[in-house]
């Protein structure tokens, strides 16, 4: 990210919303919204006073629920760019009228509680969609673990923050509800993946990796501790992977093949109630902490940013790619293409090499001075259509506008609306020529009379 | 409010208490209880293993019933409960099969009516604030673990109400009386009622963490709705408390019982003499059939 903030070809905008995409390939007209951080970034030298100071207190993001933040704040240490960002929601002066601490105390008048949102309207080649993930929202289904009710059911990506040096607690496990050392780790695998009961059919893939990693980290951590793993299949495809796994194993994590069906607490400990399906045997254990693999789903604004870019997302949510074996990177929609968890669950190996696919897709569109596309799209028949309009709204790709053209009828001039498909946007789909009311619009290739010439040489 | 009363096998014998508690507290709200006239066994836990069709015909007679009176039913058996949305779910969803129960019961059923579980019917259909209204002897001080057992709101797309994993409704309708409903780990978990005669041994393991479980978590009795589910916690809990050298000592009540309690009906009206468990002891000590009509004076 700092290299990638420090490239002079290379400019990041954060903290930033696209509202609009307009045009096509090679000429994308995107608005953005530069939302208001209620600071001057080009003053504020991030020196990190005024979140020091700051008195207001919220629920900390980053550490996914399990730690505080100030109100004015620098999401995590090695944000890019590193600056803080004032939280309306919970500031003081905004909530209560009264404060301004972080004004009085920064050295460089950097604060500036009257900035608005800036709107920006900027020109791109190419888009390319990383919009990653989040987590499959287990506390809306999963009564059997409790609802969310219990603090120490928590999900591995809380897991993971415990767990990491610069985290809230500095790297040690603890159970969130009394801050104790936990002894014995339950781990859940399969948390709305491969449910389609309760939650999603797909495998989210990284999960089985993850868990091996956090049993390890338990076993590694902790003393006399003991990491138990209740899974359906162990799926570890990739190199290295299935060793790692079973290192962990080796390294004493017990793994039990069977669903959990029941958490509940009991005095400070959790019992987890399962069946062991190779023995055949229900199984019970008195857990300190539960953590829980939930299922990858695409983030929360996935299908809201996909209609403002014009892609399509599977019925689960995730970013449609243009073909699974072939185009990968690639979507329907000329010059966008896709990389990482928003076209579906993958780990950091699959997403870099998905993510390095995608920019030379874009470099190799970017080293021609015309680009070839498919021949067979759509086509209008100048005298035939009545500028109804009727293809405009059912295109998928925004590929066709009414423009007015100008004639000569019975010696006069005129000029009427007709339907232009822009070539580079088209991509051959259809959708028009069945809504095409005068039979204007053909897809070359796949006109109207040749698909009658086909059914009449079968049929007749 | 006038709605189709099924009461079921059960409530006709060992579930009697249910019955007498049901008709008196529904008497009490206002609620009229029209029971099917020549009303017939739904057929449960034994019909739907042998024919899937005579599953289907048993419970829908007494729904065509219903519905030729144009009334909802209100079914206090859980099982009773579970046969009927099922019949009524099968009906709507195929036509064939809705032709086919039609011909067997020689009466029409379209299923435009529906059962309702009475936990249900006195939760949403009568409404906590008209309960709470009729509340004379409130039972503050008696701590209740409710019990729904595996069965009343399983499978979640049959039964239609409530929370499969964490149901609500009666610990509301205890909120409502003035009890106060205790938060514990086993309201949905089986109790093994249907082997109790056959194979009691295997639900003793199953009844003592059910009790164990209540007993920790500081509940006095259990409240239920299911008259297996009553039996088998009230019949075996000696058994199974010698069996685990258990401490506890759990009165297990029907809801209704309950409600009656706090609406000022008599123990002997509601049938509370008929319990294995004794459940006078702890009324006694709670001291709420002494209470003084709060509801009244109030009024």
């Amino acid at each position: 990210m700092v290299a990638a903030a420090q490239h002079p070809n290379i400019e990041i905008l954060t903290y930033s919303e696209v509202e609009a995409v307009d045009g096509f390939v090679g000429n994308f007209q995107v608005t953005i919204r530069k939302k208001a951080r209620l600071l001057d970034e080009s003053k504020c030298t991030g020196c990190g006073l005024c979140e020091e100071k700051c008195p207001g207190r919220a629920t900390s993001e980053f550490e996914e629920g399990l730690a505080k933040r100030k109100s004015i704040y620098k999401p995590f240490p090695q944000a890019v760019p590193n600056l803080p960002v004032l939280d309306k929601n919970s500031c003081r002066l905004f909530t209560k009228g009264k404060c301004g601490v972080c004004k009085k105390i920064c050295p460089t008048g950097a604060i500036d509680y009257e900035q608005q949102d800036e709107i920006i309207t900027e020109n791109f080649g190419a888009i390319v969609m990383a919009t990653g993930y989040d987590l499959f929202e287990w506390q809306e289904v999963y009564g059997e673990y409790g609802y969310g009710k219990y603090p120490d059911v928590i999900t591995g990506l809380q897991f993971e923050r415990m767990n990491n040096a610069a985290g809230f607690t500095g790297g040690k496990i603890i159970r969130p509800s009394d801050g104790k050392e936990p002894k014995t780790v339950v781990f859940i695998k399969c948390v709305g993946s491969r449910d389609e009961a309760k939650g999603k059919a797909y495998c989210s893939r990284t999960c089985c990796m993850y868990t091996a990693k956090h049993a390890h980290q338990v076993i590694e951590k902790i003393p006399d501790s003991q990491a138990i793993v209740f899974y359906m299949d162990i799926r570890t495809p990739g190199k290295a992977y299935e060793e790692f796994a079973q290192r962990s194993i080796e390294e004493g994590a017990v793994y039990v093949r069977g669903r959990v069906s029941r958490v509940y607490q009991h005095g400070d400990k959790l019992i987890v109630k399962g069946e062991d399906t190779l023995l055949g045997k229900p199984v019970e254990v008195e857990a300190d902490l539960v953590v829980l693999a939930t299922a990858m789903v695409p983030s929360r604004d996935a299908k809201a940013i996909a209609k403002v870019v014009g892609i399509g997302t599977d019925q689960d949510g995730f970013f449609q790619e243009a073909h699974p074996k072939l185009r990968p990177v690639e979507t329907h929609t000329a010059g966008v293409y896709i990389a990482g968890a928003c076209q579906g669950p993958k780990d950091i190996p699959d997403t870099v090499a998905q993510a390095s696919a995608a920019a030379v897709k874009v470099c190799s569109l970017f080293s021609k001075t015309e680009m070839a596309t498919d021949p067979m799209v759509a086509d209008v028949n100048l005298a035939i259509c009545s500028g109804c309009g009727m293809c405009v709204p059912v295109c998928p790709y925004k590929a066709i506008e009414l423009v007015p053209k100008a004639e000569r009828v019975n010696g006069k001039q005129i000029e009427r609306l007709v339907a232009q498909v822009n070539s580079g946007l088209c991509q051959g789909c259809g959708a028009c020529n069945a809504a095409c009311r005068a039979g204007a619009i053909n897809v070359k290739g796949y006109t109207d009379d040749q698909i009658l010439a086909e059914v009449d040489a079968i049929c007749l | 409010m006038r709605m189709a009363y099924y009461p079921g096998c059960s409530l006709d014998g060992v579930g009697l208490e249910f019955n007498l508690s049901t008709r008196a507290v529904s008497k009490l709200l206002g609620l009229e209880l029209w029971e099917i006239p020549d009303w017939n066994c739904c057929g449960a836990s034994a019909a739907h293993t042998r024919d899937q069709l005579l599953a289907l015909a048993l419970p829908a007679r007494n729904l065509a019933l219903a519905e030729q009176e144009g009334l909802d039913v209100a079914v206090p058996c859980a099982a009773c409960f579970n046969r009927m949305k099922v019949t009524e779910l099968a009906t709507r969803s195929s036509k064939e099969t809705k032709d086919a129960i039609s011909e067997l019961i020689e009466l029409p059923y379209e299923a435009s009516n529906q059962a309702r579980n009475l936990i249900d019917v006195m939760a949403n259909v009568v409404g906590l604030e008209k309960i709470k209204e009729k509340v004379q002897k409130p039972l503050s001080g008696l701590k209740v673990a409710c019990y729904y057992g595996c069965l009343l709101v399983r499978p979640p797309e049959i039964t239609q109400f409530d929370d499969p994993e964490d149901p609500m409704s009666m610990d509301n309708i205890i909120s409502s009386l003035g009890g106060e409903p205790v938060y514990w780990a086993y309201k949905v978990e089986c109790c093994g009622a249907s082997q109790t005669s056959a194979l009691p041994k295997a639900t003793v393991p199953l009844l003592h963490r059910i009790f164990q479980n209540a007993f920790e978590n500081g509940a006095d009795c259990l409240a239920v709705a299911c008259p297996l589910c009553f039996i088998n916690l009230d019949m075996r809990q000696g058994g199974v408390k010698k069996a685990f050298q258990g401490s506890y000592n759990l009165p297990i009540f029907y809801f209704t019982e309950l409600m009656g309690l706090a609406f000022g009906v008599s123990p002997k009206e509601l049938g509370l003499k008929k319990h294995f468990v004794d459940p006078m002891p702890l009324l006694n000590s709670k001291g709420i059939l002494t209470r003084a009509n709060a509801g009244r004076e109030a009024v």
